[in-house]
């Protein structure tokens, strides 16, 4: 059991994180203390063409070498110590943020064939694999990622969100179970745009973690949510799949329900997904909320073990476990909407023409 | 003078039908089925009585099945030879049989030997608490499988339908393993066509050419080219789902078939294209593959002749599987099917079947893995067989890597097999491995056919229950999930080639 609020303003409004602070805490039963945490888009206007690498290492001998691999690697535009108030939490690793710029093409070691993305994705995992108790767990431009040990009360804090401001947010509320309540083990997860945090168990794990092994992505996080970011990233961003169609391939329909759709194109393409992406679905049960660059979308399983509910007024979303926690961050809500099992619910932001898109979803 | 027989050392069999005289009835079924001459009647002052001759029994049990009045049951007669761990009672007798026939010792089905069984050593993890185990009583648990050359993304496929349609649908990850008619009678082949057919499974012809009362069973039949060609035709090129390469059968890596000529009788002479009661010897290598590249020109071969059916390459288990298969995708290999030392054969020389090859869970999961790392997996499915028993060996082979599983003894045991390892002789009396007309008569095709539809429906059920029991339904899940497995005794060795971590971990 865990806890989940979100909320996103379409037209890329930011605020403070006092309303999502909010809605999780009072999510708190959800959880345990032994995890929580926030992802904030829009975190670092000053240094948006960055990748912004948020680097949490045991001790600082390891700050000072993940520091070399990335000068070694990378521009580093700026580096600094992550603010932390420890007044509550006293137990905790040493964090810092690099906002860098990846090196032209041919220089520093970087192949030609590799796009800025690919680049620092490819970096970002040798770190994490390599540099021990070292790791990089949030590398997004723009995009920040504060996680940690502790109630969501005591997170936020610790990181001193209320000097933050983002037209996304994500809060997780954790209770670990199958695996270890530790620093990089608190949600979200999150690599290069996506963000997620997750509720749930992930018992295709196994079978997911050898597929993306074989796209070059390294599982380090002992968290089986971890693959659901890298899963996104390669599905979305590598392999140009449109948000329907990767949602489609983590939670796919039941067989029985493909046969019975109307033969045609649709049907084919339903199937061809299925069968190539077959180690990217996810089973278990399991309620994810998903950022990335372009919006928001939640996703769960075919049977829906996990709650999820979105609400929505004006240009604002907002999404969480509980209908309550909606109501905490606003309390008029045009729309409540509890999406059926298995239905993603995407919400797509668009800064070109500032349109807010309704709720939409592509049920299956 | 003392009177006495030249013994002959090695005329004496483990085994022995034992009657109760007190509930025989004389009837004489017995020494009717034994198709070995073990049992004969006596003339015992009115009544007639069974008796045995204690040289021939291999324990098949069918008298014991047959008679009326269950009044038999096979004992064994264990060899009670002075303790020796290097001449046990095994290799004594072996070396006594062979110094009367002076020939190469045949057997039939898969090794019997200890070599580590690893299915045995390997147990499955089960939901408990945070992550709910599916009842498949009353949720939906699905094996769909299909096989054949799928794409590493959406975007390297122009057209769906086309791309779909290459692939072949199994309704849950099983086939049936190659025998050939000729190993096997068209009774027991029809049987299986006909489940195959039902049930959404493929079965495989074997080298023996496809015998014309199949044909109402090509939808899923894959038919096999193997090193003697036998019953490959231009129309042969057309008739299949798919076609299958034969390099290598696990029971016997390295040679070919041999299939005597007393077996090779009307129907069998005329589906394979040889004389009637010659000997067909297929040879040990295809005559046109001495390398890789030869294997892809007889891959392209086919395709071509076939109107580009998906293509399936059958290798043994060796030590060098990995690198083998490697190439064998490379060279554009749809399937590769994988036969692990424990396959069963027809007819075999046992010191190949015991002595030569690799347990197939141990070349699985070394296959698997190597054709992840060289990010080729998606180009090939893998099926797996080699001593496949249950429904638990199936679903610990898929979640080591296989999208499919090849079960063969366990077919024959479904029509009443009893392992006794003479299928190499022609007379199975349970007219199974036989073409005898009296003894292939014995298997009734709709009896058959129930029975091994009873087994697949078994395991079917098995396989939803230990995927329910993960928390998973879909059958995609499962595949390649090793963290689902755990192994118990084993060396860290042998489970970082299994890719398995300890039980405890």
């Amino acid at each position: 059991m865990c806890g989940i609020a979100g909320l996103i303003n379409s037209k890329g409004k930011r605020e403070h994180g006092n309303r999502i602070k909010r809605a999780i805490m009072l999510q708190n039963e959800r959880g345990n203390g032994l995890g929580a945490g926030f992802a904030v888009y829009g975190a670092y206007p000053e240094y948006r063409d960055q990748y912004a690498l948020h680097v949490m290492a045991k001790d600082s001998k390891g700050l000072k070498l993940v520091e070399e691999f990335l000068h070694r690697d990378f521009n580093i535009i700026h580096g600094q110590d992550i603010p932390v108030w420890n007044f509550k939490i006293n137990d905790h690793p040493f964090f810092r943020i690099f906002f860098v710029d990846p090196p032209a093409p041919g220089e520093k070691g970087r192949e030609d064939r590799f796009t800025d993305d690919d680049y620092t994705l490819d970096r970002v995992m040798e770190v994490n694999a390599r540099v021990e108790g070292v790791f990089i767990y949030s590398s997004g431009k723009d995009i920040g990622v504060f996680k940690g040990v502790g109630t969501p009360g005591d997170i936020y804090d610790f990181f001193r969100l209320d000097d933050y401001s983002g037209h996304t947010w994500l809060a997780h509320n954790r209770f670990p179970t199958n695996t270890p309540g530790w620093w990089g083990g608190a949600h979200p997860f999150n690599l290069l745009s996506y963000s997620i945090v997750h509720n749930g168990e992930i018992s295709s794990y196994g079978t997911n973690v050898r597929y993306l092994e074989s796209f070059g992505y390294r599982c380090t996080m002992q968290t089986d949510s971890e693959v659901v970011a890298y899963l996104l990233d390669l599905l979305i961003r590598k392999h140009g799949l449109p948000v329907e169609d990767a949602a489609t391939v983590l939670a796919p329909p039941y067989w029985t329900s493909v046969e019975q759709e109307e033969e045609g194109d649709k049907k084919e393409k339903l199937l061809a997904l299925k069968l190539i992406y077959e180690s990217a679905m996810l089973n278990g049960p399991f309620a994810v909320l998903a950022a990335f660059d372009r919006g928001m979308f939640t996703l769960t399983d075919n049977t829906k073990l996990r709650p999820m509910t979105v609400g929505q007024r004006g240009d604002y979303s907002y999404f969480a476990s509980e209908i309550s926690a909606l109501y905490e961050m606003e309390e008029e809500l045009e729309q409540v909407y509890t999406p059926r099992a298995g239905e993603p619910c995407i919400i797509t932001f668009d800064q070109q023409d500032n349109q807010a898109d309704p709720i939409k979803t592509a049920a299956h | 003078m003392t009177n006495f027989q030249t013994p002959s050392p090695g005329l004496r069999s483990t085994y022995y039908p034992s009657f109760n005289l007190e509930w025989c009835d004389g009837c004489g079924i017995c020494a009717e089925q034994c198709s070995f001459n073990e049992i004969r009647m006596e003339r015992r002052g009115e009544q007639k009585i069974p008796a045995a001759n204690r040289q021939s029994c291999g324990a098949c049990h069918r008298c014991e099945y047959t008679c009326p009045r269950g009044a038999i049951h096979i004992e064994a007669r264990p060899f009670h030879l002075r303790e020796n761990s290097l001449w046990n009672s095994q290799q004594v007798h072996r070396a006594h049989l062979q110094s009367a026939s002076g020939a190469v010792a045949l057997t039939g089905l898969g090794a019997d030997t200890d070599v580590p069984n690893y299915w045995d050593s390997i147990l499955f993890n089960a939901c408990q608490v945070t992550n709910p185990s599916i009842d498949p009583q009353r949720e939906a648990m699905e094996t769909i499988t299909y096989l054949g050359t799928k794409a590493s993304r959406l975007q390297e496929i122009k057209d769906y339908r086309n791309f779909n349609n290459s692939l072949i649908r199994l309704e849950l990850p099983l086939v049936f393993a190659p025998m050939s008619y000729g190993s096997v009678n068209l009774n027991f082949q029809v049987a299986l066509a006909r489940v195959a057919q039902k049930k959404g499974l493929l079965w495989y012809t074997g080298e023996g050419g496809m015998h014309s009362n199949l044909e109402p069973f090509r939808d899923c039949a894959v038919l096999q080219v193997a090193s003697g060609r036998f019953g490959v035709s231009p129309e042969y090129l057309d008739k299949g789902r798919a076609y299958q390469i034969k390099i290598g059968q696990g029971a016997k890596p390295g040679i070919g078939g041999h299939l005597p000529g007393e077996k090779v009788l009307e129907g069998i002479s005329e589906t394979r294209m040889i004389p009637l009661h010659s000997d067909a010897i297929s040879p040990a290598p295809q005559h046109d593959i001495y390398s890789i590249e030869d294997l892809r020109l007889l891959i392209n071969g086919i395709k071509e002749a076939s109107g580009y059916k998906p293509v399936c390459v059958k290798i043994a288990a060796v030590h060098n599987v990995a690198a083998i298969a490697s190439g064998i995708v490379r060279a554009g290999a749809d399937m590769l099917y994988l036969d692990g030392y424990r396959g069963g054969s027809g007819a075999t020389p046992s010191i190949v079947r015991d002595n030569v090859g690799i347990p197939v869970e141990l070349a699985l999961a070394a296959v698997d893995s190597r054709l992840r790392e060289e990010k080729i997996r998606h180009r090939a499915s893998i099926v797996a067989a080699g001593g496949i028993r249950n429904s638990a060996d199936v679903m610990k082979a898929i979640a080591l890597g296989a999208d499919a599983v090849a079960i063969g003894t366990a077919l024959l045991l479904a029509c009443g097999c009893h392992v006794c390892q003479r299928c190499h002789s022609g007379k199975c009396p349970w007219g199974i491995t036989t073409n005898d007309p009296a003894l292939s008569e014995r298997l009734d095709v709709d009896w058959a056919e129930e029975r091994i539809t009873n087994l697949v429906e078994g395991w079917h059920h098995e396989m939803q229950e230990i995927m329910g029991l993960n928390g998973i339904y879909d059958i995609g899940s499962f595949r390649g999930n090793r963290l689902i497995l755990r192994g118990v005794g084993l060396s860290d060795r042998e489970l970082s080639i299994l890719g398995v971590e300890h039980a405890g971990e």
